[in-house]
């Protein structure tokens, strides 16, 4: 049997276990309710505008930012320290699957579940915001770049919840670690990044390095990635301004969220190389 | 020499050392298992045999010595197709049903499901089969560890105190099991702390204590080589007792009998001797040394060595 059996076995296992736990109708409930609330309340003051799909993917588009992090981390951080701390992972460990087999597994398994829940939230809000206002093409496109790239957005923090996991003697500290990931990531980065702008006074920070800042960010990758391609047919503010404004083309937003993809996973791999159950 | 050596061990253990900061874990222990044999290795909590089974699977490597599994490194992929590993609690993810983990890890060692699923019969789940993990009662779990570790048809069992938490019925059922496996040609490498529990289920023994190996043979050779005395409790006739201490020796115990010792081979001797004052005598038990005495003898051994 290939490795790919093995990865497949790890997943489909990690994946029943998302499931049984009831971490996948709770991220679908949670992301539903989300999308189908800002869907319509974008609505509301309708003065079309942009069609209705569109508004809903530039609000969409923000809320995700903190929503599938969250997520993401909640599924992952329990995932390698807690099968330690019960004695499950001794076990798997001694069988004959390499490391990065076992860690590809575990990451395919709970990225399944964000795209089931990823999915299914945005096609019911989606079909329910065409039905009540009728179709928006160019808003659909977006709303499906949406989806795309806002699993890629949970793979990056899969990977760096996996990552914490590995590295953390106990559950309980990767669960603190992640929380704290979690805000720096969402709101600390870019209030420091806000504050830097307010002291510099359109200064080399604010013209050079600030674009570069931003998109280093994941969130804010995604956020001005999905923004960018809305080409604003959407009120934008705040940070998310600079979507508009880029000195460079938006696909190395992409880039940046594939860099960290990668980063992390080889970051964890060579963690749960040296890993002892 | 013990009875496996003619063959090519598959697991050997030579002069292994482990330190965790100024602990010494393990120190210079050496031994071999053949196929087909199966060894109790015995200790303390804390003499050092978890960390010599971590050290077997790869998860540790020793600070100084050597140890090879099927001719190869542990943790090498050979050596973790040979080995099976059945830890002290052994633990599966809660939700999952016996099926569905005995079908996870025989994907993990690149077996046909179909084939791994009987060892549910054999250990005797085959009607929680269905059930999850969550629900088994701890016997059930050690049961499902054990139908884990038998997937693949292994050349090792790695067993860490198997039958610990099992009822006696479970556990008989248990060493059925290992004696089919042994036969069939498995190395089976088995902890306990407890030499009474593991009697007439293995060839040999091997005893850790503080991190040391302090014996390794069989129980009747070692109980020789150790040459604990014998007790033999004397109950004496109405007012006889003091004259058999006066005798033979011994002490006196509640009332009416005089407990004396003896080496092995002055038993018979003795015991003709008493015959020959049969009049005085009520009754006479011969209490042998126990295996839990070997045991203590021999865990004591490294104990006095610290001390000298």
């Amino acid at each position: 049997m290939s490795p790919f059996t093995k990865i497949a076995a790890v997943a489909s296992i990690e994946f029943r276990v998302a499931l049984r736990n009831r971490w996948l109708i709770l991220a679908t409930g949670v992301m539903t309710l989300f999308s189908l609330a800002l869907t319509f309340s974008g609505a509301g003051g309708l003065e079309l505008k942009a069609g209705i799909l569109t508004l809903a993917a530039a609000s969409l588009a923000t809320l995700s930012v903190y929503l599938i992090p969250l997520i993401a981390l909640l599924i992952s951080y329990d995932s390698i320290a807690g099968e330690v701390e019960r004695g499950t992972m001794a076990l798997v460990m001694a069988t004959p699957i390499s490391r990065g087999a076992l860690l590809a597994g575990k990451a395919l398994g709970l990225i399944a579940v964000l795209a089931i829940a990823i999915a299914a939230s945005l096609t019911i809000s989606s079909a329910a915001a065409i039905f009540a206002y009728g179709m928006d093409m160019s808003g659909l496109a977006a709303i499906v770049r949406l989806g795309l790239t806002g699993l890629l957005l949970g793979a990056v923090f899969v990977a760096i919840g996996l990552m914490i996991s590995v590295a953390s003697p106990r559950a309980g500290q990767a669960a603190a670690v992640a929380i704290g990931v979690w805000l720096v990531a969402t709101v600390l980065y870019d209030l420091a990044l806000l504050a830097g702008i307010l002291a510099d006074k359109e200064g080399v920070f604010t013209k050079a390095l600030f674009p570069y800042f931003v998109t280093a960010n994941p969130g804010d990758a995604f956020r001005i990635f999905n923004l960018a391609g809305l080409e604003n047919a959407a009120p934008v503010s705040g940070l998310d301004g600079i979507a508009n404004t880029l000195p460079f083309s938006p696909l190395y937003a992409l880039a940046g969220l594939f860099a960290w993809l990668v980063a992390a996973l080889t970051a964890g791999y060579f963690q749960i190389r040296r890993l002892t159950p | 020499m013990t009875a496996g050596t003619a063959q090519t061990p598959i697991l050997k253990i030579d002069g292994v050392g482990v330190t965790f900061a100024d602990l010494k874990a393990l120190q210079d222990v050496s031994f071999d298992v053949a196929p087909g044999e199966k060894l109790a290795l015995l200790g303390h909590n804390g003499a050092g045999k978890s960390t010599l089974f971590k050290c077997v699977l790869g998860f540790l490597k020793p600070a100084a010595g050597r140890i090879t599994v099927a001719g190869d490194a542990p943790g090498s992929n050979h050596a973790r197709r040979s080995v099976s590993y059945l830890p002290e609690q052994v633990a599966f993810p809660r939700m999952l049903t016996g099926i569905e983990i005995i079908t996870y890890f025989a994907r993990l060692k690149s077996v046909d499901p179909r084939e791994a699923l009987p060892l549910l019969d054999l250990v005797g789940l085959a009607q929680a089969g269905r059930r999850r993990v969550g629900d088994y009662s701890k016997g059930m779990r050690q049961r499902l560890g054990l139908a884990q570790a038998l997937i693949g048809k292994p050349d090792l069992l790695l067993l860490d105190e198997p039958t610990s938490g099992l009822d006696p019925v479970s556990r008989r059922e248990f060493y059925e099991i290992i004696d089919r496996v042994a036969q069939e040609g498995a190395a089976v490498l088995l902890s306990s702390h407890a030499l009474s529990e593991v009697e007439g289920h293995i060839d040999r023994i091997a005893i850790l204590s503080k991190g040391r190996l302090v014996a390794d043979g069989q129980i009747k050779t070692l109980a020789e080589a150790a040459r604990l005395p014998i007790t033999i409790r004397i109950k004496a006739r109405e007012g006889q007792a003091d004259a058999l201490r006066d005798r033979f020796g011994g002490t006196r115990i509640n009332g009416r009998s005089v407990e004396l010792s003896c080496e092995p081979a002055g038993k018979i001797d003795l015991v003709s001797r008493l015959t020959e004052r049969r009049e005085e005598i009520d009754d006479i038990d011969i209490a042998l040394p126990s295996l839990d005495d070997i045991y203590r003898f021999y865990s004591n051994l490294a104990e006095k060595g610290d001390a000298a």
